[in-house]
């Protein structure tokens, strides 16, 4: 029988040379005569072990890793193709304990499958959701996505059922689904790994959208700093159309739906959702005053649903088990699974789904393993540039929208970033106003100037020059993006500065600069 | 990439692009795009016939060329290096990841190298946040850069 092997074709695991590995697979199977063939799955998001090779066995799918192309030869002699003993190996992936304390839930697939095997996608429950979705009215499966809690994942945490029905009571010939594929955040990589690994699951996402708001065309705006995603995406959709999923009749059903990808361009400020609006209709990514929302006149001027990758592709679970299933995971209103990404300075990196609720020690600490490093951990950024550092005093916050709001900060996208103690905040407090300087849309004063005066003025501390009146002045520069700022660039920069400030004073009271002697 | 290519053949190259694409809600982005994988860059004599087609003002199109990051004004080395400086791979050493390449390559951010085989760019995160630090040559990602692996990717770079 042909055994299965599978190396994953996820970027992050092509750039530790996951490609390298499969080549030196096939020319170990060649020169061996042996009966196996190679699939490139997605990521399980147990990234520390990428190249994550695993074997399909009697017992399972048996793991191994991080794989490099000298070790192939050493699997083989190990008899890897039984799932025989090797010191890369770490036994059923299954029972690996990163993936097994896990709720996959919308990364259920993910890493499991050939992203672009259609019949993977049926035999693993894909299309169920759909399925379902066709023989309800719009309005049951606008209530099944509104009853499940689900909140919008792209950072704002707005109900996304909610939303939906704005669209679904707007007249219009013409209605658009918007997938915000921008995932600019450090840090951040769940929307990457989806259209990568289980690029189906949006599709069928965005087409129970469709569905339920009257909408029959679909737009993913990915950056293009994904050429891997977007690749991916557009076969995905090719096959989909080919499999009757998207087309003028979705599944046989009266609906039609189909849907193409947009590359965007290189700015952060397109994930801001009237920002991408523009820059799909083909204009400069000029943020737009709210009103009017996008759902009433957006893309176009037409209603339109913009969601973030992970609301669409966790539709289609709530779809098939049932809002109560999705709701009863969680913390107060923080309803679900989240998929935390794990990144920087951290023993175990990658990609973790679980409910709501884990404090923010218990993520870093034991889920991720501490630092990289080793060195004590001084610092964990929450939520991408715009989110706050916390400090280890602050590690019992739980993962929940509300719980980080009240301390200062935001869970975002859901992204962490993990610095150790050799980290000098001050300079993270720069680095945050001249991002903010760099992408600015340009449009607010307080945004496009309040922030290279804020790179001037943590180079003066920095410098010893007048610090105490310098923090007095970024603080108030903080304070005046934060109220005169059209959109959460502006408004949000002041989180991390402020928090570097608040949190770690230390950083920002450099030792006085030595005078050489008259 | 062809670096002297008259101008006529410009204004047929930009003209079929258009053609192709015209038809697309939002048609701008998708040719610009295409015009900088044709062209290696988006030529200023493409504006004009951008504009004249889509039905729009040529300061439009330059306003739109202009905001984006991406496009450039001007053909780049033969390879384009990025190195990521966001805040995940500042965590792992991205800043000395970036002074290593400069003191290599000779050049800083936003330079060619003088034989016109690389240019150094940064880039705020290629969502390779668990493997860094990353960077991208040509559209090829690479993660968790030590030095060897940083002098691996400069030698292919100058190649
Ligand atoms: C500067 C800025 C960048 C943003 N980047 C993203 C992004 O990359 N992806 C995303 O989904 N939302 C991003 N957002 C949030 C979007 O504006 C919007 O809230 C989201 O796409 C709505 O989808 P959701 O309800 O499913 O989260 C960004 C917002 C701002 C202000
Ligand atoms: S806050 Fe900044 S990015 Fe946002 S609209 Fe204003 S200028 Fe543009
Ligand atoms: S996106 Fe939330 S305020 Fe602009
Ligand atoms: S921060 Fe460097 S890849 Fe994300």
């Amino acid at each position: 029988m042909t055994v299965t092997i599978f190396v994953p074709r996820d970027a992050a695991a092509l750039a530790v040379g996951a490609d390298r590995v499969a080549k030196a697979i096939e020319t170990e199977i060649a020169a061996r005569g042996l009966d196996a063939r190679i699939v490139r799955n997605g990521s399980r998001g147990m990234l520390w072990l990428e190249p994550l090779v695993e074997v399909r066995t009697d017992h399972g799918r048996i793991a191994y890793g991080p794989v490099r192309p000298a070790d192939v030869a050493s699997l083989f002699d190990a008899g890897f193709l039984e799932g025989g003993a090797h010191p890369l190996c770490h036994g059923p992936t299954h029972d690996i304990p990163y993936y097994a304390s896990q709720t996959r839930l919308t990364f259920s697939r993910c890493g499991v499958t050939d992203p672009l095997s259609i019949e993977d996608y049926r035999h693993y429950q894909g299309l169920t959701g759909l399925t379902k979705a066709i023989s309800m009215t719009p309005a049951e499966i606008v209530s099944q996505v509104t009853d499940s809690g689900l909140r919008g994942r792209g950072g704002a945490g707005f109900p996304t059922g909610i939303k939906w029905k704005t669209v679904m009571d707007a007249a219009g010939p013409q209605k658009y689904i918007v997938c915000n594929a921008d995932e600019g955040d450090s840090a951040t990589f769940a929307d990457r790994m989806i259209m990568e690994g289980d690029p189906f699951v949006l599709i069928e996402g965005m087409a129970i959208a469709g569905i339920a708001t009257g909408a029959t065309k679909g737009y993913v705006y990915i950056r293009s700093e994904y050429p891997h995603a977007i690749k991916t995406m557009d076969e995905a959709i090719r096959i989909a159309r080919q499999n009757g999923m998207l087309g003028p009749s979705v599944l046989g059903s009266a609906y039609a739906f189909d849907m193409e990808v947009r590359s965007g361009a290189g700015a952060y400020v397109c994930g801001e959702e009237t920002s991408l609006l523009n820059s799909l209709e083909g204009k400069r990514g000029i943020v737009r005053a709210k009103p009017p929302l996008p759902a009433l006149q957006g893309f176009l001027g037409r209603p339109t649903v913009v969601n973030n990758v992970m609301s669409l592709a966790s539709v289609p679970v709530i779809l098939d088990r049932g809002p109560e299933f999705y709701r009863d995971f969680g913390m107060g209103r923080s309803r679900g699974t989240i998929p935390i990404q794990i990144a920087g300075n951290v023993k175990y990196g990658g990609l973790y789904e679980v409910a709501f609720g884990l404090t923010l020690g218990e993520i870093v600490e034991k889920i991720g393993g501490g630092t990289a490093s080793g060195r004590p951990v001084k610092a964990v950024q929450v939520g991408g540039p715009l989110g706050a550092y916390f400090p280890v005093s602050m590690f019992d916050t739980p993962f929940d929208y509300e719980a980080f709001a009240a301390r200062d900060g935001l869970i975002g996208h859901a992204g962490i970033t993990v610095f150790d103690d050799t980290v000098d905040m001050l300079k993270q407090a720069r680095f945050a106003m001249e991002f903010c300087a760099i992408e600015s849309c340009g449009k607010c004063t307080p945004c496009r100037i309040g922030s290279t005066r804020g790179v001037e003025t943590a180079d003066k501390i920095a410098r010893g020059i007048e610090p105490e009146k310098n923090k007095v002045l970024l603080a108030d520069l903080c304070n005046t993006m934060k109220f005169g700022s059209l959109c959460a660039l502006g408004g949000f920069t002041p989180y991390p500065v402020m928090s570097a400030m608040t949190h770690f004073p230390e950083d920002f009271s450099p030792a006085p600069v030595v005078e050489a002697a008259e | 990439m062809n670096l002297h290519m008259p101008v006529p053949d410009i204004d047929a190259r930009t003209l079929a692009i258009v053609n192709e694409l015209k038809g697309l809600e939002g048609p701008l982005l998708p040719i610009l795009h295409e015009i900088q994988a044709e062209f290696g860059y988006v030529p200023e004599d493409c504006l004009p016939v951008i504009a004249r087609e889509l039905n729009l003002s040529r300061a439009e199109v330059h306003g739109v060329v202009t905001f984006y990051h991406d496009y450039r004004r001007h053909p780049a080395g033969r390879h384009v290096l990025k190195l990521c400086q966001a805040e995940a791979c500042q965590s792992m050493g991205s800043d000395a990841v970036a002074a290593k390449v400069k003191a290599l390559l000779g050049i800083d951010f936003h330079e060619t190298t003088e034989d016109g085989a690389v240019t150094l760019e940064p880039v705020y995160c290629l969502g390779l946040c668990s493997t860094a630090p990353a960077a991208m040559l040509d559209g090829e990602v690479h993660g968790r850069l030590d030095d060897d692996a940083i002098a691996d990717l400069v030698a292919e770079a100058r190649r």
